[in-house]
């Protein structure tokens, strides 16, 4: 009864605000606090990492110059060290004891899944960026976490659907055996054959795998048009190097279904040249994320990955919900980022839907040939933009309970 | 009253304050981590056994008890029971194959078993594979205390470390404990002094593991969470670290070594990339300059200044 006072309250403060201007941000205790939880120092790193801490910076940095909020604003960060129980922990100790108010990045599924999870319990808000898997916005779904770049979804059915499209309609997949490898292959094939493609086969190798010897003939063999990697990390690092070694590339193609541009970056175009992905953001894409990835190469001196460049993203639009709401209040903060559609350098009318999922375009990507990289950086032929409705789970096959059917 | 006597009073003591002082869930990850090390120092340090597998007992456990819990909707203390058990069905199958050998081959079969449990945990489905089994509800104790509020909570888990705590000290100072350490500092003898060796091994095993288990189990009811993370073979070198640091062989030794480690996993979090440098670091510090761990060097320098506690 209490908060449906307040809430009221605020929304007739917000309705008046500009008869009354300026309406004071009644925000707890005068501070937004934004935690940044991350792998500083493991596999993730350089996707996320010390990135995603500069970048979540940047967007305060940027707000505060630009909106001149009435609130103070401080941004903490820690190490989950891709552990679930460190985060669990960490996030908990910063809403009882910080007082915390939003968690930042979270990668690895594990551990973001663990941290909404008290995020909801203690009502404050997460922005993942980092993790992948689609339970976060299905099963295990909850009002108060934002999904922001991208997911297990996106990045292969947009893969999937542009390779078939452009005429590598027969697949095979090199799949790691384990319950996330089996949900990227089965997505993906699934695509494959509604988009008119054929699968031929698949294998599957032990996880985590170093010699993708055996698997790599066996997808040789199969005398597929494309070799679908259902596997991320270090497994798809490696097996992209051995297909070289075999001679497996330019001959059959590689699809790589979780990639990120860290991951090419240190494979270098050689390895890579030719290899399709999908992608939630690409530096040089257009001026806006060109000026942008620039200020942020200044600072990190590394080109943004998608997972960064959502941080930004994110938090910008949950500082500018603050202000918009007038209150730093989970439930009116998520109402408001629900409200506003996304506009930003990172995405054009991106919006949060009910089950946390925030959806935007998507890029399909060409990695291009060593002859054709001019400069630093210049890794992607953006050969197709992917509409957000096609890229994600549309909401009537949500498995999340939030949605009402 | 003795050196033995003290600690108690100490440990009591600190355990009863601690929450008002320190962040309650940092204290109950503690005290998970420290009847775990105590249960492997119990083997380490009291039977000369080196096993290199004993994550596998602290996550299976983690797994049955937040399946027991949320998959069946038991109550928490049957969720405790069942972790505890499975671990110690696990101990005997581990420890029946194990100690047939000695020194380096235990380590390794420990190790090679320990990893069959990681594929498991990461094939079955009830697991959640890599994403971890999550939201696993605390329930009600005995279907009367609401373990959700902290501090309930908190004197739960301190009840439950100090039983296996106490189980293991009153072990290691029973007869059956002297037959331990006369395995340790001479197998042959004990065997020629017509000790069944292979069977107090055994049994030393399946303890060692069970409690184990009862610490899994717990940590998972503090986090709501089973994760990879206590099944993966870095776990079982953790706990090393932790009897090492803070003194293998002594009773309380465990309990510093792994306030220490956890202390700075958590706190060391804020610093980023850093934390793994200062743990490494410290550790090599340890083993160069503190052979005995924190506690061993205590006992050694009181010795020596010849005050008689």
């Amino acid at each position: 009864m209490k908060r449906k006072i307040l809430g009221s309250a605020i929304a007739a403060a917000v309705a008046m605000a500009p008869a009354l201007s300026p309406a004071a941000t009644t925000v707890s205790d005068g501070i937004v606090k934004l935690g940044v939880l991350t792998d500083m120092s493991g596999t993730y790193s350089d996707l996320s990492g010390p990135g995603a801490l500069e970048a979540a910076k940047m967007a305060v940095e940027d707000f505060v110059a630009k909106e001149k909020p009435d609130f103070k604003i401080e941004v903490v960060s820690a190490d989950h060290q891709n552990k679930a129980d460190i985060s669990a922990n960490k996030a908990r100790e910063w809403f009882d004891t910080q007082k915390v108010d939003v968690i930042v990045d979270l990668v690895t599924t594990s551990t973001a899944l663990a941290v909404m999870k008290v995020a909801n319990e203690k009502n404050r808000i997460s922005l993942i960026s980092g993790a992948a898997s689609t339970p976060i916005t299905n099963e295990q779904c909850n009002d108060t976490t934002v999904h922001w770049t991208y997911d297990t979804y996106s990045l292969p059915v947009g893969t999937a659907k542009a390779v078939v499209n452009q005429g590598g309609k027969n697949w095979y997949f090199i799949t790691a055996d384990y319950a996330f490898g089996h949900s990227l292959e089965k997505n993906t094939a699934d695509v494959v054959t509604k988009s008119g493609g054929k699968v031929l086969g698949s294998v599957r190798h032990p996880f985590p795998g170093s010699d993708f010897s055996s698997f790599l003939l066996s997808a040789q063999a199969s005398g597929a048009q494309v070799i679908g990697l259902a596997n991320a990390g270090n497994d798809t690092i490696n097996s992209i190097k051995q297909a070289k070694e075999f001679g497996i590339t330019p001959k059959q193609s590689l699809a790589g279904l979780l990639m990120f541009i860290s991951d090419v970056h240190s494979l270098g175009l050689e390895a890579t040249a030719g290899m399709y992905l999908t992608t939630g953001f690409y530096w040089d894409y257009n001026d806006e994320t060109r000026a942008w990835s620039k200020r942020f190469f200044e600072r990190m001196k590394r080109m943004p990955t998608m997972v960064q460049a959502g941080d930004y993203s994110a938090t910008y639009h949950y500082l500018k919900a603050i202000k918009a709401a007038g209150s730093d209040e989970a439930k009116a903060v998520m109402a408001k980022m629900r409200d506003t559609p996304v506009n930003d350098f990172f995405a054009k009318n991106g919006k949060v839907r009910i089950d946390g999922r925030m959806v935007h375009d998507m890029y399909l990507a060409q990695v291009k040939k060593p002859s054709e990289s001019k400069y630093p950086w210049d890794y992607y032929h953006i050969r197709q933009v992917i509409p957000g409705d096609e890229a994600y789970i549309p909401l009537s096959e949500s498995k999340c309970p939030l949605v009402k059917k | 009253m003795n050196g033995k006597h003290i600690g108690w009073i100490v440990l009591l003591l600190l355990g009863l304050v601690a929450p008002f002082l320190v962040y309650p869930v940092l204290v109950m990850k503690i005290l998970c981590f420290a009847l775990f090390a105590c249960a492997f120092n119990l083997l380490l340090g009291y039977t000369g056994l080196l096993s290199f597998g004993h994550s596998a007992f602290l996550g299976s456990a983690g797994y049955l008890c937040g399946y027991t819990v949320q998959g069946l909707g038991l109550s928490p203390e049957l969720g405790l029971l069942a972790g505890t058990a499975g671990a110690a069905a696990l101990g005997f199958i581990f420890g029946s194959l194990a100690i047939r050998r000695a020194g380096i081959y235990f380590a390794m079969i420990t190790l090679a078993l320990a990893q069959l449990v990681y594929f498991l945990a990461l094939q079955f489905p009830f697991t959640g594979g890599e994403d971890g089994m999550q939201g696993i509800p605390r329930g009600h104790l005995f279907g009367l205390i609401d373990l959700s509020d902290t501090m309930n909570m908190y004197f739960f888990v301190l009840a439950v470390f100090l039983f296996g705590f106490w189980v293991i000290d009153r072990a290691i100072d029973s007869p059956f404990g002297q037959v331990l350490k006369a395995i340790r500092e001479n197998e042959a003898r004990a065997i020629s002094l017509g000790y069944d060796v292979d069977r107090y091994k055994l049994l030393a095993f399946v303890l060692s593991a069970a409690l184990a288990g009862l610490a899994g189990a717990t940590k998972t009811l503090v986090f709501q969470l089973a994760s990879l993370t206590d099944v993966h073979w870095h776990m079982s070198g953790e706990v090393v670290l932790m009897t090492l640091l803070g003194g293998v062989g002594t009773v309380f030794g465990p309990i510093v070594g792994a306030t220490i480690v956890v202390s700075l996993q958590n706190y060391g979090a804020e610093l980023g990339q850093w934390v793994t440098v200062l743990t490494g670091t410290i550790f090599v510090v340890c083993v160069l300059a503190f052979r005995r761990g924190v506690v061993g060097e205590v006992a050694l320098l009181i010795k020596r200044s010849g005050i008689r506690p």
